[in-house]
């Protein structure tokens, strides 16, 4: 299973990740961060296969995949 | 455990200022990704544009010069001319290029000038705050068009890249989107091939990014990408035209 690191205080909030990844893995935190917008963050119990589409359609960058 | 997708080393990792969705961030990352894989970031040096992409140079870990309004591609050919040896490439947006700067973009690709020209097309202004661009489309609507673009005022939207494919100076056209990560990826193999041209000495290459501004089309990321999928690649297909 890939393992998807998020750096929360990078993120946005546009939601592109959630809205491209094929498994609707992500979902939204409620927790603000310093933006003060709410981040994105993976469920708990998930089968990421880490294809990547997350991180290629981040326009900030913020998520990287170790697999 | 293995890194599969890591930040590119060219990519200075801080935030940026663009808006949430916006497609230069992504444009960014994929020409720090090419620089990284061709191994040209001691030499390349990049012209950043006025637009929204001003100040690019605080996000590439390389050198990079600014030009002023629209001369970017007069800047590039000046570096290019007295120091051959780096690989030079300029950033535009639409109205960097294909407004205020068309007379520098048309001579420099008609001289053949061996440069990388990254052409960042959102139909739009978004650094002024949402006005009409030379690559509007028609009937959409922006500051300056509150009723949409009209043929008998605004004329068609400029296709820039057909117009210089036919120049003999020109090499490589390429147009591609960014409306999926399928698309990022194909946009990221046009970038590399352009910047290939320039190092094997081949001539003028452009790639023209259709890029989503959600900010000022009025829609949520998504909408905007699927905008640029199902309205805005109707105007402006993608391919290579060159």
């Amino acid at each position: 299973m890939a393992k998807v690191v998020i750096n929360k205080e990078k993120c946005k909030g546009c939601l592109l990740c959630v809205s491209f990844c094929p498994k609707a893995l992500f979902i939204v935190e409620e927790k603000l961060n310093s933006k003060g917008v709410k981040p994105v963050k993976l469920k708990e119990i998930n089968d990421c296969v880490g294809c990547g589409q997350c991180a290629v359609i981040c326009p900030e960058c913020c998520i990287e995949i170790y697999e | 455990m293995n890194k599969s997708f890591v930040r590119p080393k060219s990519l200075v990792d801080v935030s940026t200022h663009y808006c949430p969705g916006c497609g230069h961030g992504i444009a960014h990352r994929l020409v720090a990704e090419v620089v990284d894989e061709l191994d040209i970031r001691e030499k390349v040096i990049g012209v950043t544009p006025i637009g929204c992409a001003v100040v690019a140079y605080d996000y590439w870990d390389f050198d990079c010069s600014e030009a002023a309004h629209g001369r970017a591609l007069a800047v590039a050919t000046a570096i290019k001319r007295v120091r051959p040896e780096n690989i030079v490439f300029t950033y535009q947006g639409d109205g960097d290029l294909a407004a205020i700067g068309t007379n520098e973009t048309i001579h420099a690709a008609n001289r053949g000038e061996n440069l990388t020209v990254v052409f960042i097309n959102n139909a739009i202004y978004g650094m002024t705050g949402g006005q009409m661009a030379p690559t509007t489309l028609l009937k959409q609507k922006t500051a300056t068009t509150p009723l949409g673009r009209e043929i008998k005022y605004h004329g068609y939207p400029l296709k820039i890249s057909e117009m210089l494919a036919v120049l003999q100076g020109v090499k490589y056209i390429e147009r591609v989107s960014l409306q999926s990560p399928q698309a990022v990826l194909n946009a990221k193999k046009a970038l590399k091939h352009a910047f290939e041209n320039q190092i094997n000495n081949v001539g003028f290459s452009l790639v023209e990014i259709l890029s989503p501004c959600p900010t000022y089309w009025g829609m949520s990321p998504r909408q905007a990408m699927d905008w640029v999928r199902d309205v805005m690649s109707k105007e402006f297909p993608v391919g290579r035209i060159k």
